[in-house]
């Protein structure tokens, strides 16, 4: 299982890309962190998620 | 009357914030990218508490659009964001260095436009800069500290909007939702909340307080 923003869901195996994908988020507007690191856009189709990982999706919205 | 010496005004700082906190605030540098609702309320709060060194960056313009939330005057319109906003931060801190860059902040120049900051603040007002800004200082300075605004558009509650800390140095304010692109305009209170709360979260992290 990984931990999803504080919700336990089943996506081990899936890449960043496939997680957005099922979440029907637009990478464009996304910062993902693992276990608080940063994952690199350029690597959003082979970063693979682990179980045990928290993963934090931050979605921006516009306004300013 | 004239304007007060260096030493008067520090000295009001100080006994309003204590000598240790002063201290920390007058050495420290804040870049602030995007210089709208939230950039020039987020830029005015942190002159006015005196933080020494503030680098404003922002492409744009003052329109009349701008007016109802925006720290800017009818006189200034057509002006520089950067140009007007830095005449209104001299006349409120005539003593912060204040740094003001007319330009517009991609991957390619982020890296060395914001190099000499401590804190990096979040701004901009469409939801793609805000991911590319935030993805690019998160990936390639992550010694940074980086505070970041979304979800502050129309009129929901004010208690909706609160202060978030994502990783060890990426704090991130607002609702979170409430999106200028589903119709609901930015009013000034909604988005000086959100402002003041990245302000806050800056002031918290010069004073060597991380918590939220």
């Amino acid at each position: 299982m990984v931990k999803i923003n504080g919700e336990l869901l089943e996506k081990d195996g899936k890449t960043v890309t496939e997680m957005l994908a099922d979440m029907e988020i637009s990478g464009q507007r996304v910062a993902v962190e693992i276990n608080e690191e940063i994952v690199p856009k350029a690597k959003y189709d082979e970063t693979v998620l682990n179980d045990g990982d928290h993963v934090e999706v931050v979605r921006f919205v516009g306004g300013g | 009357m004239s304007v007060p010496s260096r030493e008067e005004m520090y000295r009001a700082l100080e006994e309003r914030h204590g000598a240790d906190l002063q201290k920390k605030l007058d050495s420290a540098s804040v870049a602030i990218c995007g210089l709208g609702g939230l950039g020039s309320n987020i830029a005015i709060s942190l002159a006015r508490a005196g933080v020494g060194h503030l680098h404003i960056i922002d492409f744009d313009r003052v329109d009349i659009s701008n007016l109802n939330r925006q720290q800017y005057f009818p006189e200034q319109l057509g002006q520089l964001k950067s140009v007007a906003l830095k005449d209104t931060l001299e006349r409120i801190a005539p003593y912060c260095h204040i740094k003001a860059d007319n330009i517009k902040l991609s991957e390619d120049n982020i890296p060395d436009l914001l190099s000499d900051a401590d804190i990096i603040v979040e701004a901009f007002d469409k939801a793609d800069q805000k991911a590319m800004l935030v993805n690019c200082v998160l990936e390639s300075m992550p010694d940074k500290f980086l505070v970041s605004g979304s979800g502050m558009a129309g009129i929901a509650p004010s208690n909706m909007i609160t202060t978030n800390k994502i990783t060890k140095r990426f704090y991130l304010c607002g609702d979170g939702v409430s999106d200028v692109e589903d119709g609901m305009g930015l009013v000034s209170s909604r988005v000086l909340i959100c402002a003041g709360h990245q302000a806050h979260a800056v002031i918290r992290i010069i004073a060597g307080e991380f918590d939220i």
